[in-house]
């Protein structure tokens, strides 16, 4: 008899000890990995940072491109970054994702939610954020947010000060500019709000 | 006073489970029963744990025998200081067991207080655990089998 779909389950002979027995179909394989997390020193700064509702990023000194979070170096040309700048905790919606599955160990995460990539007015990236304060269908690429932050008793050295990201109602970013695009715009000379004209044309 | 360095615990975790496939799981389905089981090759030897495919050939295997429960160390470590993630929280030894009727030596704990009382050529046998579930722990580990 040639080979089953399943593999040939019907075929593997128990011997007569296991007969009738229910047979295990699947085991658990569950992965865990324990850190002792320790920043570096650009990470240790943009924590301290957050305590006093501040968002900061590095500055390359090749092109002026501002990453966040900060590494201490632009990995795009391997080029050591110090000079910190201070971002403001406005942006817009890069990229998103609305997600209906609830994930192990994040039973606080009400579903469905979006977890989108916020790029920051000045930033040359995005950073991974959850967006909430408007319907999961009306999240849309180039959409304008601001930081939703916890009340100022409760900031700690950490990026979850930021609870999450709500939509500021101001015109959405052009998606041709949205995202990444949004350093090369800078880059051409073209700022916010005195541009849509330029780049029509 | 400079601020202390920042630390942070960071746990990633994933609950993954895998289906077993019909040998595997016929393996761990023996477990769960008190049962050693390996799988009858080609040339009539016997592996354990047991494939799904003829090692030498690819084609599939599908006789499986009872092993065990006492066999015989091939091989063997010492394990002073189990790691955190380790099924046991002891020294313990870790040893290849040929298991009586099976040609190939599997991997597992053997429950004694020192290295003095391992020894490669000893007999030891099975000690299941209270709990079964079909899975590798249902086999709490092997003890020296005494002569009877």
């Amino acid at each position: 008899m040639s080979a089953e779909p399943d593999g040939g389950a019907g075929e593997v002979r128990l011997p007569p000890s296991l007969e009738g027995v229910e047979r295990v179909q699947s085991v658990r394989t569950p992965i865990r990995l324990e850190y002792d997390y320790r920043p570096s020193a650009a990470a240790e700064s943009y924590l301290r940072a957050y305590e006093d509702r501040r968002i900061i990023g590095h500055r390359s000194p090749v092109d002026g491109a501002v990453f966040i979070p900060p590494r201490g170096v632009d990995p795009r040309h391997g080029t050591a970054t110090t000079d910190e700048v201070e971002l403001p905790d406005t942006g817009h919606v890069g990229n998103f994702c609305v997600t209906h599955l609830p994930i192990p160990g994040r039973k606080d995460l009400e579903l469905p939610y979006v977890s989108a990539w916020i790029h920051l007015d000045g930033a040359a990236v995005g950073f991974l954020g959850l967006v909430r304060g408007c319907a999961t269908d009306e999240v849309r690429i180039g959409m304008r947010v601001r930081a939703v932050w916890k009340p100022d008793d409760e900031l700690g050295a950490t990026a979850e000060n930021i609870l999450h990201w709500e939509p500021t109602g101001e015109p959405d970013v052009p998606v041709e500019w949205a995202g990444n695009r949004a350093f090369l715009r800078g880059q051409a000379g073209l700022e916010d709000g005195a541009d849509d004209e330029a780049t029509d044309a | 006073m400079a601020d202390a360095p920042l630390r942070a615990d960071l746990i990633l975790e994933y609950p993954f489970s895998r289906t077993t496939g019909p040998v595997i799981g016929a393996f761990l389905t023996g477990l769960r029963e008190g049962v050693l089981l390996g799988i009858r090759r080609a040339d009539g030897t016997v592996m354990v744990p047991p494939a799904e495919y003829e090692p030498d050939t690819g084609e599939s295997l599908s006789e499986l025998v009872e092993v065990g429960p006492a066999g015989e160390v091939v091989s063997w470590t010492w394990v002073d200081s189990p790691r955190p993630q380790s099924p046991w929280d002891r020294p313990h030894g870790l040893a290849l067991v040929r298991l009586d009727g099976a040609d190939t030596p599997m991997l597992h704990g053997v429950l004694v207080d020192s290295p003095d009382e391992l020894a490669t050529g000893m007999r030891v046998e099975v000690v299941w655990s209270d709990e079964r579930e079909g899975h590798i722990a249902d086999i709490a580990g092997f003890v020296p089998k005494e002569p009877s």
